[in-house]
């Protein structure tokens, strides 16, 4: 929160005055712009369907770019600035890709006393991707360390795109829980 | 793919004598059970939207005045008597029709905190039912239910149960027949721990970044969209059903003069059996912690407790009797906030603790005021030091001088909150912060709970 871009993000930061890149990528199909549209026009303000409308600007590229925020803000009649300020300040909305199975383990006291920090090592260790640093080379698995998940009573725990918690997450059931991803039996980042 | 969950849960929602006038059981009833959330399960087995039907036969006023007899106190963490709270709303003059909106905070995020999401899960329909009530006694357009991003997951079903509730009548367009319009939306947040704070939340549903604003206006005056809203959290509005049925009166028979009613405990960290507990306020915390936590997880003794979720000041093992209701708690320096109890064993270097909890409040701080933007990092940047044997000579003075130059500096209390568990846990282990200032090493011979410490063996 409140950081400025990374940078590594996939685009450069423009320069005052200049234009944002455009490129077939980061168009939103005519579906996502509906929706979008349908969404903020059930808010007494359409400002209000910024974030509904990044979650599906992510959806559809997987990562918010600038050109993505871009999108967004015209597809809601906001200005830019506006849609890259709320996405910068949301730490759900990633400016970087992300893996097809995106892995977030709670590293807050709760878990961490009932050994969190060992569980992120061994999935760490497991996926070949870490924290903060974007997909592993097979593009299957990233991983980043998040604060409380509200599954205190059954730490550690892992939340896989944002799907369900999987609780007293240890060895044996993070095995499991990437036997699924790999038969595809857990949503994909983005379906 | 639908996010409705198909597996069984492994929290630990009952004990012996739950759902007994002497544990009465308002809010988690059903919890465990996947297909609770149905309307007909909800009508059918508890008595659902029974509140409703009577509420809506009343007065207004004559609802809040029944939530006020109940003396609830908001579950969120501040205690703010809920009954007040509505009063506040400005009623319409024969000049001015008021826009008015119901929010509810659904932006679970204190670490030790997790009782929103499992009425959320097995019970949204007593979730629904109390905000129609509310909605009903402040005469609201329109309700919204934030939840945390993170709560992707829970969505589906809420959105689920909204439709039954629509398709039965209890939302939409002339509720029971009354001529009242009411309906409500779902909001998801984006992992902002700082939009559980009322302003901050309204902004990010008007879909800003979610920055406090600063009070007054309060929101009962300038809310949500500008119009007088009210936020109550999950659990407040969760008890305003069983209020109704009840009778205020009644309900202020549970618990304690002035801390009236049940509310959910979460048991969390070195607990034998961990989860949530709904149990009438006031009841000392060594019998939720022994009788019905179990004791220690791990067999060394129980060290510290922190009562009411991360921002509490933490308890040493001579509070463990202290009966846990708002006031008592509060008399004994800390305060039962959210009602998350995160239990530390005698191998916990408190340290470490301390450090994980301030570097949860500097990765959340908005960023708008000084106080805390840079304060909760410097706060962290010390006990770095300290855990990582670099401690200088004077850093626990350091540390112990900053709280006082963030508390109550700030436009928001979520510097407050990071100072809560610095000063108490200085107060009450500073032998462990010495120790490790001066031997570089830790009292406790702890294991590390930090994933930078695990990596680096």
């Amino acid at each position: 929160m409140n950081h400025p871009l990374p940078p590594e993000t996939s685009d450069v930061p423009l320069a005052p005055g200049e234009r944002l890149p455009k490129t077939q990528r980061d168009k939103l199909s005519p579906e996502a712009v509906a929706k979008i549209q349908a969404i903020a026009s059930q808010f007494p303000d359409r400002m209000a369907g910024t974030l509904p409308a990044l979650y599906i600007a992510q959806k559809e590229f997987g990562f918010l770019s600038l050109g993505a925020m871009k999108e967004v803000a015209a597809a809601l009649g906001v200005t830019e600035g506006h849609v890259f300020g709320v996405a910068t300040f949301y730490t759900m909305f990633r400016k970087k890709p992300v893996g097809r199975y995106h892995f977030e383990v709670c590293t807050n006291l709760c878990c961490a006393l009932n050994g969190a920090a060992e569980l992120l090592a061994k999935v760490i260790e497991k996926t070949g991707a870490r924290p903060g640093e974007g997909p592993s080379p097979d593009g299957l698995w990233s991983v980043d360390e998040v604060e409380c998940l509200a599954s205190c009573g059954s730490g550690p725990c892992i939340q896989i795109n944002h799907g369900v918690f999987d609780e007293f997450v240890d060895e044996a059931k993070l095995e499991a829980l990437m036997d699924a991803c790999r038969r595809g039996e857990t949503a994909a980042w983005g379906e | 793919m639908a996010a409705i969950r198909t597996k069984p849960d492994h929290q630990l929602y009952t004990f012996e004598g739950f759902g007994s006038s002497k544990y009465p059981n308002l809010m988690l009833r059903g919890a465990g059970d996947l297909h609770n959330w149905h309307l007909k399960v909800y009508t059918e087995k508890w008595e659902g939207y029974e509140a409703c039907r009577k509420a809506l036969k009343m007065e207004p006023a004559a609802v809040t005045a029944e939530v006020k007899a109940s003396d609830l106190r908001g579950r969120g963490g501040a205690g703010f008597r809920t009954g007040m709270k509505w009063g506040f709303m400005p009623k319409d003059t024969p000049e001015r029709k008021v826009t008015r909106y119901l929010v509810c905070n659904g932006d679970e995020g204190e670490p030790g905190t997790f009782k929103d999401r499992a009425i959320l899960e097995y019970n949204p329909h007593q979730l629904i039912e109390g905000m129609v009530i509310a909605g009903w006694a402040m005469q609201c357009r329109t309700g919204f239910i934030y939840l945390r991003g993170e709560f992707s997951w829970l969505i589906d079903k809420l959105e689920a149960a909204l439709q039954e509730a629509r398709d039965a009548g209890f939302l939409g367009k002339d509720i029971l027949g009354t001529g009242w319009d009411f309906d409500i939306l779902t909001y998801r947040g984006a992992g902002a721990y700082i939009c559980g704070e009322e302003t901050a939340l309204l902004n990010s549903l008007e879909g800003r970044r979610g920055e406090p604003r600063v009070k007054p206006p309060f929101p009962a005056s300038v809310g949500a969209f500008g119009q007088p809203t009210t936020v109550n959290n999950v659990e407040t509005l969760a008890a305003v059903a069983p209020i109704l049925r009840m009778g205020g009166h009644a309900y202020a028979q549970l618990g304690t003069p002035g801390n009236t009613g049940t509310r959910i405990y979460g048991l969390s960290g070195h607990v034998k059996r961990p989860g949530l507990y709904e149990l009438p306020l006031g009841l000392p915390m060594d019998f939720i912690l022994n009788d019905l936590g179990g004791g220690s997880s791990t067999g060394r003794k129980l060290k510290a407790v922190i009562p009411g979720g991360s921002s509490a000041p933490v308890f040493d093992a001579k509070d463990f009797d202290c009966p846990m209701d708002f006031d008592t708690v509060k008399a004994r320096g800390s305060m039962a906030g959210s009602g998350g109890m995160i239990v530390m064993d005698e191998s916990t270097c408190m340290v470490q603790a301390l450090l994980r909890l301030t570097h949860f409040y500097a990765h959340e701080s908005c960023g708008q005021c000084t106080p805390c933007r840079e304060g909760c990092n410097w706060m962290e940047m010390i006990l770095h030091r300290l855990e990582h044997g670099q401690g200088r000579p004077g850093d626990l003075e350091l540390l112990a001088s900053l709280p006082p130059r963030i508390n109550l500096r700030t436009l928001c209390p979520l510097g407050d909150a990071a100072c809560g568990p610095v000063e108490s846990f200085l107060q009450k282990f500073r032998g462990e912060f010495e120790y490790h200032l001066e031997h570089k090493t830790c009292m406790v011979g702890a294991k590390s709970i930090l994933p930078e410490l695990v990596a680096a063996h």
